[in-house]
């Protein structure tokens, strides 16, 4: 399987990589540099902001909202996406395909989109309360919109495709087989469920559950528009601290913060990170 | 499946029970977002749902409006140019990964992936402070450039999956025949590749045309794209407009994703038969 000769070179492969590379650094490295470079001087090296961050007990709440909203986002996709992708991986191909379409049909959809549904569906005369209200279940209309039930709700509608899809690859990949013996051996439904199946679709979990929470802690369209000022989470508040204040270095030290975050997140689940599944050309 | 039992199988609650919550959880994901479709037909200057009058008016407001008008070419220009760039650039990465290093594939693709990890809330912020000064935000160039980069991982994923399958074998007869390689590449492995170039640009598209974060940082006063309009007006108006625009970007995703996936379809049976 020698195939050398149709191998590129070292220098041209490297020539080829340049405008990637540079698109990156200009986009991406050099500015991200430049904003978490800010967050050490005032002008002469300081700590100051990340001491600011430590000692004001707003922006600890905003902290612990964010992953606590992030948490309970992952808990809600695992709850509602794994029963879908268990569907989706194990029923005939047409009724897969509809699901497939209720799935993708979202996941393709502009996050804007998705989360100005949201707003019109929990506003005071939206049709939640509507509901509720021909329901006979509330009286008087109830404040859901800028809430944190609002954000987690609107948050696990966005992210419950970064759930369902590395579920379904996974369970899909799972030989029906292992299943039948096991209820051939004389396991119900469910116990060949929670001996087999459940234990081998794992990997797939941890993978949407590392999607959902590295997205959620970061989300900033669906905190902005359905959580508003009062349920800021970090990246509504990074942005706050640019568009009200101008405040660079603080917007620096929080992104600092976030970003070491997520990198350290992925890194604990790196093996089960694999984009391509998202991409679909698993 | 929910008629009667043909067989002396007995009424069976728990798949009956199984479908229902499935049916609960699949509307969960599919009505938050069709329900806007109506909305956007309704005839009062609020919104309302179910609509009294079906009407066209606010798609007929949203297509002749200049500001409206104005944003939908800029994001147009802005998506079919980050499209190109995007597509070269990734295309050329891939090709080097593939092909061009035998070790550290690995630390290439963490490289390319980094556009995706960093949150784009601190990529716009970022973006901001940096283009500001030296005059590209609110310029075609800077939001090429910004959305190229958040483009180009998928279009390097995509591509490289396609050249992984791809038999280099295949080049090597041809360089066996007289080709130089770079003729071999272009008559050989650029064709077989060139479904999944497509499917990629198709990708880098609509990650421009949809993209709000970074727009809403980089947009300046004249030059702003549809989903910085569209999120600058969300709060403020309250007409069944926003819908209407909103149904437009929707439509035009749905559009786009789905033209893909019937060229995936059909490249999979035509190929080597890869996955599906």
């Amino acid at each position: 399987m020698s195939t050398n000769s149709s191998a590129l070179g070292r220098t041209p492969a490297f020539l080829m990589l340049l405008p990637l590379i540079a698109v990156l650094c200009f986009a991406v490295f050099w500015p991200v540099a430049n904003l978490l470079g800010r967050s050490f001087f005032a002008p002469d090296f300081t700590l100051q902001y990340y001491e600011t961050i430590v000692s004001e007990p707003l922006y600890w709440r905003v902290f612990i909202r964010t992953f606590w909203i992030s948490a309970l986002c992952c808990i809600l996709c695992l709850l509602i996406g794994f029963p879908i992708a268990y569907a989706m991986a194990r029923t005939s191909a047409w009724r897969a395909l509809l699901i497939a379409a209720c799935v993708l049909g979202p996941l393709w959809t502009s996050i804007l989109v998705r989360s100005y549904a949201w707003i019109f569906l929990l506003q005071r005369n939206g049709v939640v309360n509507d509901l509720l209200i021909d329901m006979g279940l509330i009286e008087t209309r109830l404040r859901m919109l800028y809430t944190e039930g609002a954000v987690l709700v609107a948050m696990t509608h966005v992210l419950l495709p970064f759930m369902i899809l590395p579920i379904f690859s996974t369970i899909r990949a799972i030989p029906t087989d292992l299943e039948r013996s096991a209820r051939n051996l004389g396991a119900g439904r469910f116990r060949a469920f929670l001996t087999i199946t459940l234990p081998l679709s794992l990997p797939g979990v941890s993978a949407g559950v590392l999607f959902v929470f590295i997205l959620a802690i970061g989300f900033y369209i669906t905190p902005a528009l359905v959580g508003g000022p009062r349920t800021l989470m970090i990246g509504t508040l990074i942005a706050q601290q640019i568009t009200e204040l101008l405040n660079w270095p603080l917007a620096g030290a929080i992104s600092l913060l976030l970003l070491a975050v997520s990198i350290a997140t992925a890194l604990i689940f790196q093996r089960a990170l694999s984009v391509g599944r998202i991409v679909g050309n698993d | 499946m929910t008629s009667a039992p043909r067989t002396s199988r007995p009424v069976d609650v728990g798949r009956i029970a199984w479908v229902a919550l499935l049916v609960l959880l699949l509307s969960f994901l599919i009505v938050p977002i069709f329900i806007i479709v109506p909305i956007s037909f309704g005839s009062e200057r609020f919104l309302q749902f179910p609509p009294r009058d079906l009407t066209l008016y606010w798609y007929g407001k949203f297509f002749t409006d200049p500001d409206w008008q104005a944003a939908t070419l800029f994001s147009l220009k802005v998506a079919a140019i980050t499209m190109l760039s995007a597509v070269v650039v990734g295309t050329l990465a891939a090709v080097a990964m593939v092909r061009g290093f035998k070790s550290g594939q690995r630390a290439v693709t963490a490289l390319t992936l980094t556009p995706i990890i960093v949150p784009n809330i601190v990529l716009g912020v970022a973006l901001y402070l940096s283009y500001a000064p030296i005059g590209l935000t609110g310029t075609l160039t800077g939001f090429v450039i910004a959305h190229t980069s958040l483009a180009v991982p998928f279009v390097v994923l995509t591509v490289s999956a396609a050249l992984h399958r791809t038999d280099p074998a295949l080049e090597l007869a041809a360089i066996n025949l007289g080709a130089n390689k770079l003729t071999a590449f272009v008559l050989i492995t650029l064709p077989l590749i060139a479904p999944a170039m497509a499917i990629a640009a198709v990708f880098a598209f609509l990650v421009s045309f949809d993209e709000a974060i970074l727009s809403f940082f980089l947009s300046g006063v004249s030059n702003k794209t549809l989903p910085r309009m569209l999120f600058e007006n969300i709060d403020f108006d309250i007409s069944p407009l926003i819908p209407a625009v909103a149904t437009v970007l929707m439509s035009v995703s749905l559009l786009l994703m789905s033209s893909s996936q019937l060229l995936k379809r059909r490249k999979g049976k035509v190929g080597n038969g890869g996955s599906e």
